[in-house]
């Protein structure tokens, strides 16, 4: 009797955490590169991530080949030459969500730390983004640089012009209870 | 008794609670995601990195709304000694277009200096090879091009039907790791015009080529192409060839070095006229720029 007790307990004690935890229904993901010659876009939607809303974590997978640009022959390239996507096909974030509230209507500016994965290099990242619950969903965007020295993405010399140091991340997320 | 059950029962409570709850699981809520990535139709990428191995073409077509300006140049040969600077005064050049009409149909057009060749094919990618959610071992591209050989020949009674030529290949290719790619190429060939009635129309080869990356932006590659039966001392070799790409952004640079001065596959396969190992080499260059003409529709959310 005594166990059954306890197992009710120890269920309800851990019930209200798996309800704690979001998944993505929305992943978009985009880069900029601005640089002289040309500017380049891609998008990304092949990506899933999970949020914990009792603890703050929040984890990201995002598949590199799932990057559509304008240009097939760039696709091409980047996927061979920069990110090497048949060795490292994937990037991740796994960090922590700070001061959220759950409770609050409209949108909040939170912070988000936590260790960026590209190219098989892993880099602690500080980013700012927004925050909203609005019907039990939970939005997040956030647009942040990333540095591919940082992440040893090579870019040979004659392509200075073509492709920027440093590309702006945009991300757009929604997420909905596990 | 009693006890040792109810014990047995708060283990087993302590267990199922424990793995009730993903997120206390020793696993990181990372590992866990990565598990459920669901994997994607992996197309493999730059099985080479141009559209052409050396003299003929790989399985590789460009994206759709692509257009591909190339020119290439054979020199004379090496071994005409220094007076010809090497083979370096004499150049036969090919300017041409193609242009990506699918992510798999390539139509082009050339022109050749040397005897005077206009050039047309069409290249169709049968299939892709792909990893991940489908797999498909092999690249296959069915290739088929028609030269008209404009060259004055007084001597003759030339009619158009004459100055033809046509040449099919099946080119088959696998990329076996990221540093190698092989392909075959097996081809046929059929001249309108031959030297004498006693020689045959009709020729078929094997090709072989392959790729060795050196680096991101660099290649090895060479080619070489088997003519079965050809017509008996007719003085033609069969076509050997050694290059080096590289390529960057939307160049493609490839300098070789080969015995065939031709660059059409109507010309090289069965009328290559140096030997290779007598050191009749020619060395030669394409460049290809490419220019998305019109852009990619998946791009657009």
């Amino acid at each position: 009797m005594k166990g059954l007790i306890m197992t009710l307990l120890l269920w309800t004690m851990t019930l209200p955490t798996v309800g704690q935890s979001y998944r993505t229904a929305v992943c978009e993901l985009s880069f900029f590169s601005n640089a002289p010659l040309e500017d380049i876009k891609a998008n990304n939607k092949e990506a899933i991530g999970v949020f914990n809303a009792a603890t703050g974590d929040i984890a990201l997978v995002v598949q590199i080949r799932g990057f559509q640009f304008a240009k097939s022959l760039m696709q091409e390239h980047f996927n061979e030459n920069f990110m090497e996507s048949e060795e490292f096909p994937r990037a991740t974030f796994e960090g922590k969500v700070k001061k959220f509230d759950m409770e609050k209507s409209g949108s909040q500016n939170v912070d988000v730390s936590g260790d960026m994965t590209i190219h098989g290099v892993k880099k602690p990242m500080d980013i700012s983004g927004r925050f909203e619950v609005r019907n039990g969903i939970v939005f997040m965007d956030a647009v942040f640089p990333i540095r591919l020295e940082d992440h040893d993405i090579e870019i040979p010399q004659i392509l200075f012009k073509k492709i920027a140091e440093e590309v702006e991340v945009t991300v757009h997320f929604e997420l909905k209870k596990d | 008794m009693q006890h040792c059950l109810r014990t047995i029962k708060i283990i087993i409570s302590l267990v199922m609670a424990y793995y009730a709850n993903p997120l206390k699981a020793q696993d990181s809520l990372l590992d866990q995601l990565e598990s459920q990535v669901q994997p994607m139709d992996e197309w493999v990428m730059g099985t080479f990195k141009g559209t052409r191995l050396i003299n003929g073409h790989t399985i590789e077509t460009r994206g759709e709304g692509n257009l591909d300006f190339m020119i290439s140049h054979r020199f004379g040969r090496i071994n005409s000694g220094a007076y010809n600077f090497f083979g370096l005064d004499e150049a036969n050049i090919r300017l041409g277009l193609e242009y990506a009409f699918t992510d798999r149909l390539t139509v082009g057009v050339g022109r050749n200096s040397f005897q005077k060749v206009y050039d047309g094919f069409a290249k169709y990618r049968l299939l892709k090879q792909q990893t991940g959610a489908k797999q498909v071992p092999i690249s296959m591209t069915l290739y088929s091009s028609m030269a008209v050989n404009t060259f004055k020949r007084p001597e003759l009674p030339m009619t158009f039907e004459r100055r033809l030529s046509y040449a099919h290949q099946l080119l088959l290719a696998r990329k076996f790791t990221e540093g190698l790619s092989l392909q075959l190429m097996p081809s046929y060939v059929h001249q309108n015009l031959v030297p004498t009635n006693m020689d045959k129309n009709d020729l078929f080869a094997v090709g072989l080529g392959g790729r060795l990356k050196l680096t991101n932006r660099t290649s090895l590659n060479m080619e070489y192409y088997y003519r079965v039966a050809p017509n008996e001392n007719d003085g033609f070799y069969n076509v050997v060839a050694l290059g080096f790409d590289i390529e960057t952004g939307g160049h493609v640079f490839q300098l070789h070095l080969t015995n065939a001065q031709s660059m059409t596959e109507t010309g090289f396969i069965p009328s290559t006229t140096g030997n290779f190992w007598d050191g009749d080499i020619h060395f030669g260059f394409n460049i290809s720029r490419s220019f998305q003409l019109k852009k990619n529709e998946k791009q657009a959310w």
